[in-house]
């Protein structure tokens, strides 16, 4: 049956309207002239509820009506439609809604809800057009309206339906009845060439010297001896190769990470040896600051870093990647992202509250034109489209505040969208007496699967991640999240864990059920799972399947046998579901059973450590560049209008918005500040209690077009850029802690990729600058992921995305009631500029206007900046710093202009006493637009900067202008005035992007 | 001592805020799962104040409000009735709001629920958070507003579209007084006569869709930095609660 819900009165249809506004915008379609949408809602077999009885449960009293005969769209408000499209979720995939109209009804009903009881939704679109559609019209409308991946759209004309053309009574059900069954999988005869066939026939991502290492773990006589004894197969099952391929997958080993890397310098002449990236440059370098940083709880070993806040609260914080998914669904991959590292942040230690989310979104530039884009790519607009609307879903619907983030738009991104999610978390310091950061889990322990229901979604995520996207990318790799139904479990979590109804917890992420329990099952060292005690969300799904699917809101959980039984009811109680699906073993072994029947037995000391070590090689040769100064281009003011409304500079007010960004009522500093609300900010701030003044810092620091010329370079600019936007906020310079998130192209060398070693070195220079940044500012790593499979090979041709390093900070603020904003206070405060200026301009976003190269990477003096930071954080508790701003893209010249948006005033500077060694060798256009890091545009009032002069002593530190009433921006150099542009000129550049997105 | 239930589950998410608020203005929040409550009603009868939090209950899937209301109104209609003629207060923020009017417990004119006013997507499309200007009615009776005349305050919504039934309603909300609070200076989301929030003929029952709760100190004000008064805190509306319960 199927009831269709409209508006009874025209006007009211927000959705439509707001459809409506996008497509007359864009121009496609002039023909336009109303839109109205319907909710549709098809149910079979559940069990005669009226007609009145149904509209009753779905529609609005006041405003809706609903039929149920088929008739919906010619008595909806939009009697002369003339095209209509349906779009539905297709079989198999999350439909939310639908999952809310199943418990709306069975409440309804007041009596067990039924299995075959079928309840699906969908939106239907009504349009009226001058003319009749064209096919070509029809094909925007369908794109615009549904990803064809994840869902279906149906079109029918009036003309159909004059002619009695309706939608279905019902769209197809998944509906598979065969039970599933483990396979042998034969391996140990393979040669190479059908070793690798078979990883790349089962999605395995693994290489031949991988593939080598399994087989020679099923050739070894004790493990034969062993798995007939066990009345196994000599050969593995198909769940055994699925297990190890997942746990094995690049996404959750960092295989090149933990690579063996002959690393040469063709212009030094060094030739290094490194045995892990991961453990020389990152676990090293907390390692060596931990003397120091006694604050430090939890790192690297758990779902995300944990440090101390104050003797009763620890905070944790993780940013994860979710590129892939995001390149096929961008809304489903988005959100999935989200609710995922939210899933980190519950099961870290004994299991912590999100507070907030923080989310960094790398696109193409969304004004691309269409014939630019690769064939078998999403444009960028679409892309950034679906990604924000995953953000605003996953967050708001959280109710987790997004406070921090922001969106870089590159042509290297084209490929692959990058999104970046992160999220932070609070917890005791104890839970029932213990510290809350361990976990301990024993044999005999039950193993608990909680939260969603496994289904055939997100099958091969891990592993598909670890590939290039080409046109047979899978699509059963895509999952969407359900903020609602994990809302609920995390609510539980919080619950429970306070009961102490658990021992240990872990997220389902990446490789499901494989890789949770096969990582908790190393601390009792080993366990047995009952594949068949999994709830399923439809029949039919081999073991394999089970395994490792990745259907979203679910959590592995360690119980105490004499806890269970208190869990589960606490469970069923909040409308969570929770299965016993195995127990927690000494043996040594991870083992699954499907019905009673042993299909897989894999020895843990094998799946964790028989990955065999990469071998890979990195020369580093600078790229050649083609480098001419900047001079001084005759229009200054027209060149800073250009700056400010390129996409990766511009106001991103209107996407940003659309996030919550105060929910749980803790943001001191907002994503925007000043007058009217719209200046940017350098980071948030966040109160953690109302009772107390401590508060916490979230910044970003990340500059990929800096790699251009060396990454070393840019990893120390992504480490100073997250730093001093904390210290500009008003953080504490010795209380801050920094997560590192690597997305680079592949850099393995093959025949696709024969520029692999040069990559790579890109890699291991990174590498350094971030420790070597870290090490100078005292900052140590306490989570991170990588990212290393950004590439799209798409009719052969492969676009690769800018090496590029995401630096996300949170610290400490002793004093929220000190915390700094960027906007300008008062006429009359006094400007000035803290740091040197160089004439450092390449990979600056002039660069990326002008479109030429320019000479000067931006070069981090960190010892140096270190010392003048401190003395700021001093004069921003003490008071003295009425703005302060940090210079990133655009330098001085935007710092400015942005200061003055948020203040609705005006500034009157000069160039003469630009801080700086060469201010001599640097032209009037370089020291405005430079991009030298560690600078900060700040204010003070004039009866402070005795104050603030004798505190800063030393430090290149000096008054280049004066704020002023008059809304105007005024850059005079040896007298001669450079640049005077009105505030609204300025305002109009600035929001630019808001007219494109 | 003055008890608040705070309910939770389903999606509600800004529970914990609306509790320190209530515990700023000198009450005690008790949160209640409505989980529990639909299995055992009698917690409701502890407590002086019912609220309802912000958040997305059923991620606002079919109509904002509407499910969560659905289940409070047929497993709990009598205990809610019984603490209003017991002179117990009701208040319903953000997608509170949108439930209590769903349900039709606001504004309730004819004392029998019936829905008569509903919240829907804004007029541009858009889930919005930014602050406004609202102006509080001074000839409402009352106990949440008194006092209250202008205010700054944050509204987090997608679907904060004040509509009536018909004329006869929206004459009786403005005859009655029973228009709490409007949008002053903008009008952010299509709402009707600009209504922000509104009470019940007896005022014990209020909703509204910007979020008191989120301004329970100055240095949540977006402008704290630029301006030494910020306007009245939200934490009043808490405070007039307690006090009128006192």
């Amino acid at each position: 049956m199927r009831v269709e819900i409209c508006y009874a009165r025209p006007q009211l249809d927000g959705r439509g309207a707001k459809l409506l506004k996008n497509i007359q915008a864009s121009g496609q379609i002039p023909t336009l002239k109303a839109v109205e949408t319907l909710d549709v809602i098809l149910l079979d077999q559940t069990c005669g509820l009226t007609e009145a009885a149904l509209v009753g449960v779905f529609a609005d009293p006041v405003v809706q009506q609903g039929r149920c005969d088929g008739t919906g769209p010619s008595v909806s408000p939009l009697p002369a439609w003339t095209l209509a499209i349906e779009v539905s979720f297709k079989a198999g995939v999350t439909d939310p809604v639908a999952i809310t109209a199943r418990e709306a009804l069975g409440f309804r009903l007041q009596k067990p809800w039924l299995e075959e009881a079928v309840v699906q939704t969908a939106v239907l679109y009504l349009f009226d057009l001058s003319t009749e559609a064209t096919p070509d019209e029809i094909a925007q409308l369908t794109a615009r309206l549904h990803n064809p991946l994840i869902q279906q759209a149906i079109v029918l004309k009036r003309s159909e339906w004059a002619q009695g053309r309706r939608f279905p009574e019902l769209y197809p059900v998944v509906k598979i009845t065969s039970e599933g069954r483990a396979e042998t999988v034969p391996l140990t005869g393979l040669d190479e060439t059908a070793l690798l066939k078979l990883s790349k026939d089962r999605l395995l991502a693994l290489t031949k010297e991988e593939m080598r290492a399994l087989q020679g773990y099923y050739l070894d006589p004790k493990v034969q001896k062993a798995r007939r004894e066990a009345g196994l197969s000599v050969e593995p099952t198909d769940v055994e190769l699925e297990m190890l391929a997942q746990t094995w997958s690049e996404h959750c080993k960092h295989k090149i990470f933990q690579a063996e890397i002959a690393y040469h310098d063709k212009v030094t002449g060094e030739a290094t040896q490194i045995t892990s990236l991961y453990s020389t440059f990152i676990k090293q370098t907390t390692r060596d600051l931990t003397p120091e940083r006694p604050w430090l709880r939890s790192v690297f070993h758990d779902n995300s870093g944990v440090v101390e806040f104050d003797d009763s609260t620890l905070v944790c914080f993780k940013v994860e990647t979710h590129n892939s998914p995001s390149a096929l669904d961008p809304f489903g991959g988005a959100i999935t992202g989200i609710v995922g590292v939210n899933r980190d942040i519950l099961g870290t230690g004994k299991g912590a509250k999100p507070i907030f989310n923080t989310n960094f979104l790398c696109f193409g530039d969304p004004r691309t034109p269409a014939e630019q884009i690769p064939s078998g790519l999403l444009p960028p607009k679409k892309v950034l489209e679906g990604v924000h609307r995953g953000i605003i879903e996953g967050g708001n619907h959280s109710g987790i505040p997004t406070v921090a983030g922001g969106f870089l738009f590159d042509e290297s991104y084209l490929g692959k969208p990058l999104v970046f999610c992160g999220t932070g978390g609070v917890l005791p310091a104890k839970v029932q007496g213990e510290d809350s950061t361990v976990k301990h889990i024993e044999p005999g322990d039950l193993a608990v699967m909680l939260g969603g229901r496994v289904g055939k979604d997100g099958i091969h995520g891990a592993t598909f991640s670890s590939l290039a996207l080409d046109e047979a990318s899978p699509t059963s790799a895509v999952q969407i999240g359900d903020p609602i139904t994990q809302r609920k479990m995390s609510d539980f979590l919080l619950e429970a864990r306070d009961l102490g109804l658990y021992k240990g917890i872990t997220d389902n992420g990446a490789g499901g059920l494989s890789s949770s329990f096969g990582e908790m099952a190393e601390a009792s060292n080993g366990i047995r799972l009952d594949l068949d005690l999994c709830p399923l969300k439809y029949a039919g799904l081999a073991p394999w399947e089970i395994l490792v699917s990745e259907s979203q809101e679910r959590m592995s959980l360690a119980v105490a046998p004499d806890k269970i039984e208190a869990f589960l009811k606490l469970a069923h109680q909040r409308d969570v579901e929770g299965a016993v699906v195995g127990q927690f073993t000494a043996s040594g072994f991870v083992e699954a059973y499907y019905h009673k029947t042993l299909v897989a037995k894999i020895a843990l000391e094998f799946l964790h450590g028989g990955l065999p070590r990469m071998q890979l090689r990195a020369v580093w040769e600078p790229p050649v560049r083609h480098e001419t100064p900047l001079g001084n281009p005759a229009n200054l003011k027209e060149l800073l209008l250009k700056v400010l409304a390129d996409p990766v500079v511009a106001s991103k007010e209107s996407l940003v918005r659309q996030y919550d960004h105060e929910v749980q009522a803790r943001s001191v500093v907002k994503p925007f500040c000043g007058e009217k609300a719209d200046g940017p900010t350098d980071g948030a701030v966040l109160r953690m209690y109302p009772w107390s003044p401590k508060g916490l810092t979230v910044t970003h620091g990340v500059c990929p077009r800096y790699g251009d010329t060396d990454t070393y370079a840019m990893a120390m600019n992504a480490v100073d850029e997250a730093f001093r936007a904390h210290i500009s906020v008003g953080g504490d310079p010795e209380r801050a802690s920094v997560l590192d998130n690597f997305c680079w192209p592949d850099p393995v060398e093959s025949a696709q990729t024969p520029d692999g070693p040069y990559k790579l070195a890109q890699l291991v220079r990174a590498c350094r600058g971030l420790r070597d940044a870290c090490l100078a500012y005292g900052l140590p790593l306490i989570s991170g992921k990588d990212s290393m499979k950004n590439d799209a090979v798409m009719n052969g041709k492969k676009v690769s995305i800018r090496p590029t390093l995401l630096v996300s900070l949170m610290g400490a603020i002793p004093d929220i009631s000190r915390a700094c904003t960027t906007d300008f206070l008062e006429a009359g405060d006094l400007i000035l500029l803290l740091g040197e200026t160089r004439p450092e301009l390449a990979g600056s976003i002039v660069e990326k206007v002008l479109g030429r190269q320019l000479p000067g990477t931006p070069t981090v003096r960190p010892r140096r900046a270190l010392a003048y930071y401190k003395t700021l954080a001093q004069a921003l508790r003490r008071g003295l710093i009425r703005s302060s701003h940090d210079l990133s893209d655009g330098g001085l010249a935007v710092a400015l202009a942005e200061s003055m948006i948020g203040g609705r005033c005006g500034a009157q500077v000069t160039l003469d006493e630009i801080p700086g060694y060469f201010w001599h060798q640097a032209s009037d256009a370089e020291l405005l637009f430079s991009e030298s890091p560690s600078r900060f545009l700040l204010s003070v009032a004039p009866g402070h900067w005795e104050e603030v002069q004798k505190l800063f002593s030393g430090a290149p530190l000096s008054v280049i202008g004066v704020v002023t009433s008059s809304p105007r921006l005024v850059v005079e150099s040896r007298g001669k005035r450079l640049v005077e542009a009105e505030l609204d000129e300025l305002l109009t550049a600035w929001n630019a992007l808001a007219t494109l997105v | 001592m003055i008890n608040v239930g705070i309910l939770t589950g389903f999606g509600i998410n800004a529970d914990l805020e609306l509790g320190q608020a209530f515990e700023m203005a000198g009450a005690i929040p008790q949160f209640l799962p409505l989980t529990s409550l639909i299995e055992d009603a009698r917690a409701l009868a502890g407590v002086q104040v019912l609220a309802f939090p912000g958040g997305f209950s059923f991620g606002d899937h079919l109509g904002s409000g509407r499910v969560f209301g659905q289940m409070v109104k047929s497993r709990l209609k009598d205990e809610v009735d019984a603490l209003i003629a017991r002179g117990g207060l009701v208040l319903g923020i953000c997608n509170g709001f949108q439930t209590l009017v769903k349900m039709g417990l606001l504004p309730n004119i004819e004392g029998n629920w019936t829905p008569t006013v509903s919240l829907i997507t804004n007029d541009h499309g858009l889930f919005q958070d930014k602050w406004v200007k609202v102006r509080y009615n001074d000839k409402s009776v009352s106990p949440w507003l008194r006092g209250l005349q202008e205010a700054d305050l944050p509204i987090r919504h997608g679907e904060g579209r004040f509509v009536t039934l018909n004329e006869q309603v929206r004459k009786d909300l403005k005859e009655r007084q029973l228009i709490a609070l409007t949008y002053e200076n903008e009008n952010p989301n299509g709402s009707q006569d600009n209504i922000a929030g509104i009470t019940d003929p007896t005022g014990r029952v209020f909703g509204l869709m910007p979020h008191p709760e989120a301004f329970t100190s100055r240095f949540l004000h977006p402008l704290w930095r630029r301006r030494r008064e910020v306007g009245p805190l939200g934490l009043k509306v808490f405070e007039n609660a307690v006090d009128y319960l006192k």
